[in-house]
């Protein structure tokens, strides 16, 4: 296979890189070693889009964050993505700490965040009123939001297929060698863990966790990413009002503070932990996080009822020792480009990320704009959101859509075939949770399970033992006796 | 609009009582709503024997005990509509349902009978820890698959929780060639009945642990081992106690939650200790018209009782229906609430209205913990009327006392009090 650029990994990085290089000339293809898009830290994470107040002024994280969260309103727009500004609030407990408070909000007009200010406590009860009795004050930004960061990704990728870019799954990069074409040109050569090459002139690492060992296979300047954990737990919807903004806490000699946040699903979310580890494959949640976040949730919010958890899940965040995002080229020339040590605010700059590497990548590559590059994305309906006019409407078209199969979050057996029609389309059962929240409810995928199975094995041609929670070997079946 | 006497929702063992008793009653314009493709609900899956020692005095497998009631209903010739869900029901009893036929549709009751039945609770409201890889299942999940779908959910299994659905999948996948190697239980009781601790545990060598939880999953991609411990009367596991086994499955058999997402919508006044809708003695919920039975009201042991409570809605329905709507409403100065307290959790109903009870009103409830040598005591106000000697109450096995219409005249209590006292 020969292309002009290979990105690697299918995050929100990689994907919204691939989507802004589908805007030009350029053959492009995105090699991911898991089943779908969206598999590693794309899927575990706070689900915010942070105003930019927290980045140090002038590092790559203060700009791109400030970018992205500018670009997000049309990404999500014209991409049909769930995006919600809701304003997020930094809380203060402590007068003592009230210098790093006016800190924290100088640095915020500083990055050129718009429309901060500091709000006493008694507009804070009125904005929050479930905020806790020891909170004195907050950094408030409005410009602060939430968004789905599953359907962020897998639009992007859709709307890059839409526009000529492939995919690539289950392939693992384990080699990336540099092949001259003369004094002065080279391409790549890559090959994966079953012995497929893959030849590009250009190769964008967006890899995750993995960008070290990606990027390490190039270049001399060696990059260490050590995986941050970061536990959380998923409260009901009827959870979901307890707040209306994203909570932060004020770092303080209590620790790093975690936040409290309604999901623009309308989902309480609460976390993340911080625990660095060697382990680039380990999620899973501990008894020592979980109670952590708990604790430290309290702290934010009175009276949160843990009795509503549905799901605890913990992901990893890409720290690089330099502790700042990695953009661009390894050295001039090379045509490799780095978007490595993405930790947050990774989503809300994934959209200036894309923005930036791919613009690198063109001007490098003399590539033009398309003139017929399509903008924007339908995404699947969702049904159960419709008007009842709308509804009745749509499934006399289709009458899949009539047929609910996920009770809980009201999901229909249409939505599910969309789901697994698009390009890239489900493979996984997690990959239709991802796309259409199917399982994503209270049951957590009790009662749908068996049927969205039968669904995935009929479009998907699978065979019911081979059907996948995820990667190969998490089959939900075994052969029988 | 279309229009139907009494609108049934779920068309499960709870549904297909209540409907039939309604038709008993004289009522012709019958409508069950199933969301399934088949009827019969959850006992479509349970192909054990041990069903309707009560209602039939034989032992029947749950598909056999849906059998006799879906014959019924079809010789009575009661329409159903099936892969048809629910999405909406109004104070005014306006049901919204969407199928693959029809759409979307809204139809007008003169009675609602909700009979939505239940869900089990997932990993997530247990906060057990670990990684979340494939092979991780409720026990209903895992029936599912194993007796509808006919498939293997797993070779090597451990069980947390002892409620009846994890008992008799320990059995199962035992039988299906699967070794069992451990039901875990938080607490120091079981959930589940007794009959079926020793008829599918004990009768298969399958190790029960009391006080015991998981604390770790582990596996990145399948389930590979579970590690269980022992926890404290704070319920928390003892540090040292932790114990390892190697899996490739685990089952989760943690509770039942009945399923009110509609009840809620509709405004429907909800008990916070059963989750389902608060009910009077005819198991009218606080809608007028809309009557509750089987698990959407409260998780039951027995489908018996299922049975048994749903035609009692059925047939209140009916009653509703034909005196017309408004002079069934009751008088606000006509009704006595029942008190659930020491030891015994709730009530099922929680209102009795003496004026319009039936002779004899049957009280369900569920006791707190393994309780021996008490009495069960109902009061009238303050004064004791009923004390009923019990060797053994135990919260996996309903209970019942029954209050006479008889005994509530001229009495006029402000309250009814249902609990337990020293023998």
């Amino acid at each position: 296979m020969n292309m002009d650029v290979l990105v690697i990994g299918g995050g929100v990085i990689g994907c919204s890189i691939l989507r802004e290089l589908s805007r030009y000339d350029l053959r492009c293809v995105l090699v991911e070693k898991e089943e779908d898009v969206c598999s590693g830290t794309s899927k575990a994470n706070s689900a915010i889009v942070h105003a930019g107040f927290d980045a140090k002024p002038g590092s790559l994280k203060a700009k791109m964050n400030v970018r992205g969260n500018e670009m997000m309103g049309k990404i999500a727009e014209d991409l049909d993505v769930d995006f919600k500004r809701n304003g997020s609030l930094v809380l203060l407990f402590d007068e003592a700490d009230r210098p790093a408070l006016n800190d924290l909000y100088e640095k915020g007009i500083a990055n050129g965040v718009k429309d901060l200010r500091i709000v006493e406590r008694d507009e804070l009860k009125k904005l929050e009123p479930n905020i806790s009795d020891r909170v004195v004050a907050a950094l408030y930004a409005p410009t602060g939001g939430i968004i789905c960061p599953f359907m962020l990704t897998v639009a992007n990728a859709e709307n890059a297929a839409a526009n000529g870019a492939e995919f690539i799954f289950n392939k693992e990069i384990t080699g990336i060698e540099r092949v001259s074409d003369g004094e002065h040109a080279h391409h790549y050569k890559v090959t994966t863990k079953d012995k497929d090459v893959i030849e590009a002139k250009y190769v964008v690492n967006a890899a995750g966790v993995y960008a070290d060992k990606i990027h390490n296979m190039v270049s001399d300047r060696k990059l260490h990413i050590t995986p941050r954990a970061g536990e959380y737990e998923l409260l009901d919807k009827e959870a979901g009002g307890m707040v209306k903004r994203t909570i932060f806490q004020l770092p303080s000699k209590m620790g790093k503070g975690i936040l409290v946040t309604p999901t623009i699903h309308g989902n309480l979310l609460l976390g993340p932990t911080a625990t660095d580890q060697d382990d680039k494959e380990g999620t899973g949640t501990t008894a020592v996080g979980l109670e952590t976040v708990r604790d430290k949730s309290a702290l934010s919010i009175k009276n949160i009822p843990y009795g509503k958890v549905i799901t605890a899940f913990s992901g990893l965040r890409a720290h690089e020792d330099g502790g700042d995002f990695i953009l661009g080229e390894t050295e001039e020339g090379s045509g490799f480009f780095d978007a490595a040590g993405i930790e947050s605010p990774g989503l809300t700059s994934a959209p200036a990320i894309g923005e930036y590497i791919a613009m690198l990548v063109a001007e490098r590559a003399g590539a033009k704009k398309k003139e017929n590059f399509i903008e924007k994305r339908n995404g699947i309906p969702h049904v159960a959101k419709l008007s009842k006019e709308e509804r009745a409407a749509l499934i006399k078209e289709r009458p899949d859509y009539g047929v609910m199969v996920c009770r809980c979050e009201e999901i229909s057996e249409g939505e599910i075939v969309d789901a697994i029609r698009r390009t890239p389309g489900a493979r996984s059962l997690d990959g239709v949770k991802r796309r259409v929240r199917q399982g994503m409810g209270r049951c957590q995928a009790g009662f749908c399970t068996p049927r969205t199975m039968e669904i995935l094995s009929r479009e998907a041609g699978i065979p019911m033992e081979k059907i996948c929670k995820n990667r190969k070997g998490s089959e939900l079946l075994k052969e029988g006796y | 609009m279309e229009r139907h006497d009494i609108v049934i929702i779920g068309g499960g063992p709870a549904g297909l009582a209540a409907a039939i008793a309604a038709r008993k009653e004289g009522i012709k314009d019958i409508l069950i709503l199933e969301r399934d493709r088949k009827l019969g609900g959850i006992l479509n899956q349970c192909i054990h024997n041990g069903f309707g020692l009560h209602t039939f005095k034989e032992e029947l497998t749950g598909p056999e005990y849906a059998g006799r009631f879906i014959e019924e209903a079809k010789k009575e010739d009661i329409p159903y509509r099936l892969s048809t869900m629910v999405i909406e029901i109004t104070p005014d009893r306006e049901i919204t349902y969407v199928n693959r036929e029809e759409g979307l549709v809204t139809i007008k009751a003169g009675a609602v009978i909700l009979a939505m039945g239940c869900r089990e609770r997932p990993r997530g409201a247990l906060n057990i820890p670990g990684m979340r890889p494939a092979g991780v299942y409720t026990a209903g999940t895992a029936q599912r698959l194993t007796n509808i779908e006919g498939k293997c959910v797993g070779r090597e299994v451990v069980i947390l929780g002892s409620g009846d659905i994890g008992l008799i999948m320990a059995r199962r996948m035992t039988l299906e060639g699967a070794k069992v190697k451990a039901v875990a239980e938080l607490m120091p009781y079981s959930g589940g009945l007794k009959r079926n601790i020793v008829q599918c545990l004990d009768d298969y060598g399958i190790p029960l642990k009391l006080s015991h939880t998981v604390v770790d999953i582990e596996g990145k991609e399948r389930v590979t081992g579970v590690t269980i411990a022992e926890v404290g009367p704070d319920r928390k596991p003892i540090p040292g106690t932790e114990e390892h086994f190697e899996c490739d499955t685990l089952l989760l058999s943690c509770g039942l939650i009945p399923e009110n997402e509609l009840s809620r919508s509709a405004g429907i006044e909800m008990n916070a200790v059963t989750s389902g809708p608060c009910v009077n003695d005819r198991l009218e919920t606080s809608l007028m018209g809309v009557y509750a039975c089987g698990n959407v009201l409260h998780v039951h042991d027995l489908v018996d009782y299922v049975s048994e409570e749903a035609a009692l809605a059925g047939r209140n329905a009916a009653k509703f229906v034909m005196e017309e709507a408004q002079a069934n409403q009751t008088a606000s100065g006509d009704e006595i609430k029942i008190i659930a307290r020491d030891g015994v959790r709730y009530t099922v109903p929680q209102i009795l209205s003496p004026s319009q009870m039936n002779d004899k009103v049957v009280v369900r409830f569920r006791v707190a913990d393994v309780y021996k040598n008490k009495a069960v005591c109902v009061y009238y106000g303050n004064e004791r009327v009923q004390r009923i000697k019990k060797k053994v109450l135990a919260p996996g096995e309903m209970e019942q006392v029954i209050i006479m219409k008889k005994t509530l005249e001229g009495v006029n209590p402000d309250s009814i009090t249902v609990c337990l006292e020293e023998q």
